[in-house]
Formats: structure tokens, C-alpha cells, sequence
């Protein structure tokens, strides 16, 4: 990405690995700035937050903020209060993980009027074409539509995700492109990463565009 | 479309529910299966289905029944307080000979519990689906593949037995993200002649219904169930073994605690230990021959349960107490890891199982 923000945030379709991406981004900004923090507003899903990768965080001085009730029995769309540290202080390099599709989008809207306002961010839509319910343009195109509605931001920038999880090839990288193209040319929203295994990466290097490796986050050992 | 796609468990199980030709599906939302929910929300509607917010549980599942009746595929999910309140239609449905479909993604409990992964709704499934005497075949997937394929098996098993067809997974499957091949070939329902679809004055009426004023005919329709109950017994067990042929050690496990248990397997035997399991695929009916002919030369069975001990009972019916069977669980929403599986296996080599 050429020019960086202070506010990166991933949203997308459900499963269409926004976690993952988010985490990996905050890796990436560590290195450049000193105060980086993942706020994770995901208000849907119960299973696989970023609180799996806490002290993975902490190691690596990256804060978290994180409803308390992630990953327990509390069953509830929770936000935690510190959310509003991420517009209201402004030193922070924020990467904001939102909820999938436009119910979990529905949280970013409480922070829309300040982010808009401060306009220092990138609004990125996580897109996977090997998820069943977006394995085209059109089809990425009308979730892309109802997470703006939902949250009141528009998309700035498209992080083509494509994988098929353990199983994903360069090959179906390769397989994606078009679609990735294919979706920037219908939203007209620009094609600014495509995110890989950090395995593959050096077979796809100078193949795809503006290619990002992934290490992976894991969370329990039954792979096989 | 590519050849593959990338599913939550709980997605596959409704694309697959879709193709295996389910048009109609009623349900209430609860963590961790409302991925079924809201994918059928999204999809029914552009393919002409019915996907419809039932006002409850007890509604959802009075809903199937009322669509079974007319002979169409027809399905309900929940998890497990959810499925302990459509216990009574379950047996409605047994009661009228209904096909049906449903989902339970097991949660910790008892109780509210909690929303985390859990596999102690075995005796619910396998026992206590509800009152009276009848029984529900019971899918184990341990894979977001196998949450496909039981799918579509689940209701062709429905239609040819007219009895409900249960897939038991638990929140780790729902939730979990793997590749999935979607390429099925689905048989057409079979005919169903007893089906309320109108008589167009060409036919005797047909009359889908529990209750029998002839304590002498209810009973009649009970023996003639469990007529089929036996045949289903002897047809239909399925099961998958795994370096069983030598083993002295026998792990039982199904769903995510086989995942775990093989994991532990592959470990112990790169230590010697002569170790396999059998991953039981219908819980009900149970596969007993597999465990009869291993009690034959294993020395100690292990069931590998997310519960207090439920399917346990089944092994230590199935081996006739040849070998000593233990436990290796964990409950209330906690998993095994293949470390604790791995020290289990190795107490019953040193002979700790007694």
C-alpha cells in the first residue's frame, strides 16, 4: 500500500480470513511505528477472535483491545469501552478488525462520524473467491454494498484473500487474480494487496499484484 | 465455480441440505450453529425456498413436521438446549413415520451452559430424543467434509426409513473453516405415496398422525418400527478404523475428539505403542462389529469423549467387557488436546487400565 494511514480497517465477508489479515497487517506496522494497536470490533462471530494470538501481542508490544467476553460462554454482541481510543487518540496505529458481512460492519458505525471527520484511513474489503457465497464480482460487489450501507464508509481498497486454507496453492492464487481484477473494475475500488501463505511467496513473486505474505495463526493442534 | 470452496462446518451442511434438494428450512437462531440460519436466509429466498425465523424452537420443529407431511425435504438445526425443546416433535415425527432432518452443533451444558464446544448430547441423540419408544440415526461428521456428505446422507437415510436423521456435530465443526468438495450425485427423493398432497378426489385420504385409539394398533406400529429399527441396526452402522489390525490400545472417539485421538495415535506409535481407533460415523445405530472383533485382541479400550462419559457405555456394551474401557474426556466446553490423549494412551500401555 503506498501511503499509509493511521487507520487500517478489514472488513468483508464472514470467513473470508479478516482476522487473520488483521493480525498480520499489525505484525507488519510494528515495524515501522511504535504504538500499534488491533481493535477488534467483531460483534459476530463467537469462535476464532484475535484474543487466540493475545499473548503473541504482548511479545510483540502490539496492543489489543478486545471485548473481555471474546472467546467465553457470554454469548453477547459486546464492545469493549477502550473502542474509543481509536479515534480519540490519535498517536495510535490502529488496524481495526470488524465483524463479517454487514451485521458485524454495524459496530464501525458508532466510530464512522469520527473517522470520516479525522479522515486518516484505509477501508479495506477482505475478498475470498473460494467462499461460496462470493465466487464473483457481482456477488462480492452486493456484500461490499451492504457493509457500506451498515457502517457508513465507503471502500477505499480491495486485499484480495483468496485461499482454499490449508490446501490453497499458487495455483489458485494465480486463479484469483482475474476475479480480484474483475471485482476492482465493477466497484471501481482499487486492488491494493493480495495476501498469501508466507510459504507461497516466493513462488508468486512478481506474478500477482502487490503480493503480502501471511504467517498464519493457528489455534489447536488437530490439524491432521 | 471452482472445484473446490473454502466452508464454515455449519455452511456446508446447508449447501449440501440444498442440494440434497431441502427447500424448506425452519429454525431459531443460537451460537454456535446460526451460520446455518443465516446462510439459508441469504440463499432460499433466490432459489425459491422457504427459509422462515421460526417464533421458537417448538415452533421450528412443529413447522417440519407439518412439511414433512406433504412429502417434501424438509430440515430444522439448533444446538443443544434448543434441540432438548424439540424433543417433543421429534417424537411426533417418529410417532407419524416422518422423514426429517436435523442439526444439532453441540454446545456445554447442562443448562444455558455455555456456547463452546461439547459432544455431551450423545445420550440425548442416541437415547432420549425424546418420550415414547423410537429412535433417530445419528450422523457423527469429523470434518467440515463430512458435514457435507452426512448431510446429503442424512436425508436419503430420512426418506427411505421415514424416521428423522440427525447430524450430532458440536461447535468446533460448525465453526471451523476447511476445503470442501460440493460435487454430489443426489438420488431424487423416492416416492411418497403416504404424503397429504391433495387427493384430487382420485384417492383414499391420507392421514399423517400420532395419536391411535386401539391401544392394540399403537402397539402393532411399534413392533413394526422396531422391525425397521433392526434391519437399519444390521444395514446401516458406519464407522472408520484406524491401525486397528495390531493394536493393543483402542481408542473410541467421534467427531472432533477423533480429530484430537489421531493426532495422539500418530505420536504413540513413533513411540511403539501399538495403539488405533475406531471413529464410530452413526452413533445410532452404534457400530458394534468393529469393537467385538478388536476386543478380540486389544488389551484396553479408551473412549475419547468432550462429555462426562456418554458414548462409553456403548463401548463397554459392544466389547462385552473383554478389555477394561476408560475414560479420556473433557466437558463444559473444554477439548481434549492430543498431549492428554497421548498420556491416557500411555497409562493403558503400562497396564493402568484395569
Amino acid at each position: 500500500m503506498k501511503e499509509q494511514k493511521r487507520l487500517t480497517i478489514l472488513c468483508g465477508h464472514y470467513g473470508s480470513g479478516k482476522t487473520n489479515v488483521a493480525v498480520n497487517l499489525a505484525y507488519a506496522l510494528k515495524q515501522q511505528y511504535e504504538r500499534v494497536t488491533i481493535a477488534d470490533l467483531d460483534i459476530v462471530n463467537p469462535y476464532f477472535r484475535t484474543k487466540d494470538s493475545s499473548d503473541d501481542f504482548a511479545a510483540r508490544g502490539i496492543g489489543l483491545i478486545c471485548s473481555e467476553y471474546a472467546n467465553s460462554n457470554v454469548d453477547i454482541p459486546a464492545l469493549p469501552p477502550e473502542m474509543y481510543a481509536v479515534t480519540d487518540d490519535t498517536s495510535l496505529t490502529v488496524v481495526l478488525d470488524i465483524g463479517g458481512d454487514d451485521r458485524g460492519a454495524l459496530a464501525l458505525g458508532r466510530l464512522a462520524p469520527k473517522i470520516l471527520e479525522e479522515n486518516d484511513y484505509a477501508m479495506l474489503m477482505v475478498i475470498n473467491r473460494y467462499r461460496p457465497l462470493t465466487p464473483d464480482a457481482p456477488s462480492t460487489y452486493e456484500v461490499m454494498q451492504e457493509i457500506e450501507q451498515a457502517c457508513g464508509i465507503r471502500f477505499t481498497g480491495l486485499i484480495n484473500n483468496s485461499n482454499l486454507g490449508a490446501e490453497t496453492t499458487a495455483q489458485h492464487v494465480l486463479d484469483s487474480v482475474a476475479y480480484a481484477r474483475e471485482v476492482e473494475a465493477l466497484t471501481g475500488v482499487p486492488l491494493v494487496l493480495t495476501t498469501v501463505r508466507q510459504d507461497l511467496y516466493a513462488e508468486l513473486e512478481g506474478k500477482v499484484p502487490a503480493l503480502f505474505g501471511l504467517e498464519l495463526q493457528a489455534k489447536i493442534g488437530f490439524s491432521c | 465455480m471452482a472445484d473446490k470452496v473454502l466452508m464454515k462446518g455449519n455452511e456446508a451442511i446447508a449447501e449440501a441440505a440444498i442440494l440434497a434438494g431441502c427447500r424448506h428450512y425452519f429454525g431459531y437462531p443460537i451460537t454456535p450453529q446460526t451460520e446455518i440460519a443465516a446462510y439459508m436466509a441469504k440463499k432460499m429466498p433466490k432459489i425459491g425456498g422457504c427459509f422462515l425465523q421460526a417464533e421458537s424452537e417448538i415452533a421450528a420443529i412443529n413447522m417440519v413436521y407439518g412439511v414433512s407431511s406433504t412429502g417434501k425435504r424438509v430440515m430444522t438445526s439448533s444446538s443443544s438446549p434448543g434441540i432438548a425443546l424439540k424433543s417433543e416433535g421429534l417424537s411426533y415425527l417418529a410417532g407419524a413415520d416422518l422423514p426429517a432432518f436435523i442439526v444439532n452443533v453441540q454446545r456445554g451444558g447442562p443448562g444455558l451452559g455455555g456456547i463452546q464446544p461439547s459432544q455431551s448430547d450423545y445420550f440425548q441423540a442416541t437415547r432420549a430424543g425424546g418420550h415414547g419408544d423410537f429412535r433417530m440415526i445419528v450422523l457423527a461428521p469429523a470434518s467440515v467434509q463430512e458435514m457435507a456428505d452426512l448431510t446429503v446422507k442424512g436425508f436419503a437415510l430420512a426418506d427411505k426409513y421415514r424416521m428423522t436423521a440427525m447430524v450430532l456435530a458440536d461447535g468446533t465443526m460448525g465453526q471451523m473453516m476447511e476445503p470442501v468438495s460440493l460435487d454430489f450425485d443426489i438420488e431424487p427423493a423416492p416416492e411418497k405415496p403416504w404424503a397429504t398432497t391433495g387427493t384430487k378426489l382420485e384417492r383414499e385420504h391420507n392421514i399423517v398422525n400420532s395419536l391411535f385409539l386401539a391401544p392394540e394398533e399403537l402397539e402393532k406400529f411399534n413392533f413394526d418400527r422396531y422391525e425397521r429399527y433392526k434391519y437399519i441396526e444390521e444395514n446401516e452402522a458406519m464407522y472408520e478404523e484406524y491401525l486397528v489390525d495390531d493394536a493393543d490400545i483402542v481408542i473410541a472417539a467421534f467427531g472432533i475428539a477423533a480429530r484430537v485421538s489421531r493426532s495422539a495415535v500418530n505420536e504413540a506409535r513413533k513411540q511403539g505403542i501399538k495403539v488405533g481407533m475406531i471413529r464410530p460415523i452413526t452413533l445410532w445405530p452404534f457400530p458394534k462389529a468393529p469393537f467385538e472383533k478388536a476386543a478380540e485382541h486389544a488389551k484396553a479400550f479408551i473412549s475419547v469423549e468432550l462429555s462426562m462419559g456418554q458414548m462409553i457405555e456403548d463401548v463397554q456394551l459392544a466389547t462385552k467387557c473383554k478389555a477394561p474401557v476408560t475414560l479420556c474426556n473433557r466437558a463444559g466446553g473444554m477439548i481434549p488436546s492430543p498431549e492428554q490423549v497421548l498420556e491416557a494412551i500411555k497409562n493403558a500401555a503400562n497396564g493402568g487400565a484395569k
